[in-house]
């Protein structure tokens, strides 16, 4: 059977693509596609403990929130992106410096 | 040797692979489109683990709302967000790639060295369906936080709508 190490390696290694993903995109729609990556590392491992360690729903129930907070996120930051896309014409994040100075 | 022969092991092999890979190409792709429908793959292969973890309501629960809306919404904000001159192939280059490509490396040496540290159970908790448990307590133990989650939903809602409008008033 599959150990709890083979799932923390998965998901490790999703954490650590969403992470680069932030940090050196320059297109806002893509820097939300790196936090979606590390949502999805979260809520495996939320599932994972809950049937390694507890047995219990809890942990399914915390990733359920987390699939809803994220729809809601990407709801709220692509609303934001396209209002910046009319005000500015790009996307580009690190261009967009208004606040600056 | 030969528990690596179970078709099991083959599954969860095949679909971790199908998570992890297409999660490196959103990283590192220069099309964002590719990272779209890399993200897309990822997704539903997180579902197929998540089944494959015996959370069966939570896997089509994922497969409803990533594959089903969040990959559409931002297929759409690509969509919406293109310049008219360009073709598709939107700008998507990184900046500090290899910065990033070193953090991700020591952070990922960090936290495996912090993991294989730990003396993890690995007995596996059998598991029955999961869907009327898991009503139950959302409809006992967490229904404050679901009855948030529901107006926050709302409030998403009308804020997108009113956020992305087209006409802002000066």
């Amino acid at each position: 059977m599959i150990g709890i190490k083979a799932f923390l390696l998965v998901s490790t290694l999703l954490l650590t693509a969403g992470l680069i993903t932030v940090m050196t995109r320059k297109n806002a729609i893509g820097i939300l596609m790196g936090v979606e990556l590390i949502l999805n590392s979260a809520g495996l491992n939320f599932i994972m403990f809950s049937r390694y360690v507890h047995g219990n729903v809890s942990g399914m129930i915390f990733t359920i929130f987390i699939i809803a907070l994220a729809a809601a996120e990407v709801a709220i930051a692509l609303a934001i992106v396209l209002a910046i896309y009319n005000m500015v014409g790009h996307i580009q994040a690190d261009k967009l410096t208004n606040l600056k100075e | 040797m030969t528990e690596i022969l179970k078709p099991s092991v083959w599954i969860f092999i095949i679909f971790a692979l199908l998570a992890v890979i297409p999660a490196f190409v959103v990283a590192f792709s220069k099309n964002i489109v590719h990272s779209v429908i890399s993200l897309f793959l990822s997704l539903v292969s997180v579902a197929v683990l998540y089944g494959y973890l015996g959370a069966d309501f939570v896997a089509v629960v994922q497969i409803l709302i990533y594959v089903g809306g969040v990959v559409v919404l931002y297929l759409f904000g690509i969509m919406m967000t293109r310049e008219i001159k360009l073709d598709v192939n939107i700008s998507n280059a990184p900046i500090g790639l290899g910065w990033g490509i070193l953090f991700g490396a020591v952070f990922f040496g960090l936290v495996w060295a912090a993991i294989s540290k730990v003396n993890w159970p690995t007995a596996r908790i059998s598991g029955t369906p999961t869907t009327s448990p898991i009503g139950n307590a959302f409809l006992s133990k967490y229904l404050l936080p679901f009855e948030i989650v529901t107006v926050l939903l709302t409030v998403v809602l009308i804020g997108a709508v009113i956020i992305a409008r087209k006409e802002i008033k000066k």
